[in-house]
């Protein structure tokens, strides 16, 4: 058993909100060099060259990479060995968002109840997914989520008989309503099964795999691939102006099901797919 | 590429005589306002008659900046979604307001309304917040300081990078350069939709 305050998972959580909001990852850059390899469109080059310029000047100037430095989605995996002590660890994430977004003058854009809409002044709290796992570590990922792109996700219960063609049609259609709203060019996770939350739950996760990594199950990493392909054929291209890179990559992640039911969830992240790890 | 500039005081016809597709490095004043400017503002001119700044020649910017860091005029400052600010907008185009830089479609009345005025909906792009507000060189607040990022501002910008969208011809970027680099005819079912009016096709 090993005794960990939750004093350091809040340090943690401050560190990575201010690190993700500046630096986008390389495997993120990485893939706005290679679209810019194969884009067809000169307006869209032009485009991805601004998005290049744009990250490594807020990575060395210490300012965020976009205004919007979203809502704070964290997952918390906890090592079955790890015997949690202090202040309750949602208290203690949320200290961290808080800090984080005053310290690295981060914009705070969460608002109280929906309906009353009171800036809460603090970009808190988290929304926080709890896992456990083996071992004596806690990984931590924060995913600072804007909500450009997050608005233009979508789910649908579909009917089993709908099948992969159904659920090809819904992700174009989500895409092409998407258009130049959610900044593309978009990372798409996809949610494929489990329950309607179940589902799109698996589509936030979905948009922290690696780029270029496709999933270890078959039919998925098959339906990954036929969906780059099919999105990128949309001519939607980067910020919307026209061009053949529309998505940088689709992740599917799946789960088993009812018997009745066809759940896909589409959670789209914009090109500034902000996130940063840390195992303590 | 090659750019177009548009330098402060724009002239309706420097408006007017922007294209679709166009890339335009913009030097002049532009006000900053987003949803809950937009909001006030309207509230203002039905009950008061005025909007807080005199529309007529001007440019609006959506955009809520993030906080300025010590020693910086402004945080970073990329457009927001301009759809949200549809039902606003007719009415400050009505009033003179020449044109919008933000990111996203625009409904059809909007669109109606940029045309019927002469004006012009630009894009700048999503995301390059940083490296936009480096083309803002002094900022000041015009109204509603209570809230914070999206309090209504003046702002003077220097070779801004946007490019024209929506002219005053109706012409529309989203359209045309999807249309040219569309690949797949996914008009099967639009077609569908089409011939079948009341047949929803979608899944
Ligand atoms: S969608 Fe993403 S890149 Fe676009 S404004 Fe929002 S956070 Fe920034």
């Amino acid at each position: 058993m090993r005794i960990l305050n939750t004093d350091i998972i809040k340090n943690a959580v401050e560190k990575m909100c201010i690190e993700a909001s500046y630096k986008i990852p390389e495997n993120i850059v990485r893939c706005y060099y290679d679209a810019l390899k194969i884009e067809e469109s000169p307006l869209a080059k032009q485009i991805l060259g601004q998005l290049i310029e744009n990250a490594n000047y807020a990575a060395s100037n210490n300012v965020p990479s976009c205004q919007d430095t979203g809502m704070v989605v964290v997952f918390l995996k906890i090592g079955r060995e790890v015997f949690l002590t202090g202040k309750p660890i949602e208290d203690m994430i949320n200290e961290g968002v808080a800090l984080g977004y005053e310290k690295g003058w981060l914009r705070k854009s969460v608002v109280s109840h929906p309906l009353e809409r009171i800036n809460t002044g603090t970009n808190t709290p988290a929304v926080i997914h709890f896992e456990f796992i083996d071992g004596d570590k806690v990984e931590i990922t924060v995913m600072p989520k804007g909500f450009g792109s997050e608005n233009m996700s979508a789910f649908a219960m579909l009917k089993p008989s709908d099948g992969i063609e159904g659920v090809r049609n819904f992700i174009l259609d989500t895409v092409e309503k998407a258009g130049p709203n959610a900044c593309p060019p978009l990372f798409i996770g996809i949610g494929l099964g489990g329950t309607a939350e179940k589902a799109m739950l698996l589509s936030k996760k979905a948009l922290l795999r690696n780029p270029g990594y496709r999933s270890t199950i078959k039919k998925d990493a098959e339906l990954e691939l036929q969906l780059i392909d099919l999105l990128n054929q949309t001519g939607i291209g980067a910020t919307g102006t026209g061009g053949t890179v529309t998505v940088f990559d689709v992740f599917v992640e799946s789960y088993p099901t009812h018997i009745a039911g066809l759940p896909v969830a589409v959670n789209i992240c914009c090109h500034a797919m902000r996130h940063k790890e840390t195992v303590i | 590429m090659n750019e177009k500039r548009l330098v402060y005081p724009w002239t309706r016809k420097d408006v007017t005589s922007l294209k679709s597709g166009e890339s335009v490095l913009i030097t002049g004043t532009l006000y900053m306002a987003r949803d809950a400017a937009h909001a006030r503002m309207t509230d203002e001119f039905m009950t008061k008659g005025k909007f807080p700044f005199e529309p007529e020649g001007q440019a609006i910017y959506y955009s809520g900046p993030a906080p300025a860091p010590p020693g910086k005029i402004i945080g970073p400052a990329g457009p927001t979604t301009s759809g949200r600010m549809d039902k606003f907008t007719p009415l400050l185009l009505e009033n003179g307001l020449y044109f919008m830089i933000g990111k996203g479609n625009r409904s059809s009345e909007v669109i109606d309304s940029i045309v019927k005025n002469g004006c012009a909906y630009m894009a700048a792009t999503g995301g390059a917040a940083a490296l936009l507000s480096r083309s803002i060189i002094s900022q000041e607040i015009v109204s509603y300081p209570e809230l914070g990022p999206e309090a209504l501002r003046k702002l003077y910008v220097e070779d801004f990078p946007a490019i024209v969208i929506i002219d005053c011809n109706g012409n529309n970027l989203y359209e045309d350069g999807k249309r040219q680099y569309r690949k797949i005819h996914i008009t099967a079912r639009e077609d569908n939709a089409v011939k079948n009016p009341n047949k929803n096709t979608t899944g």
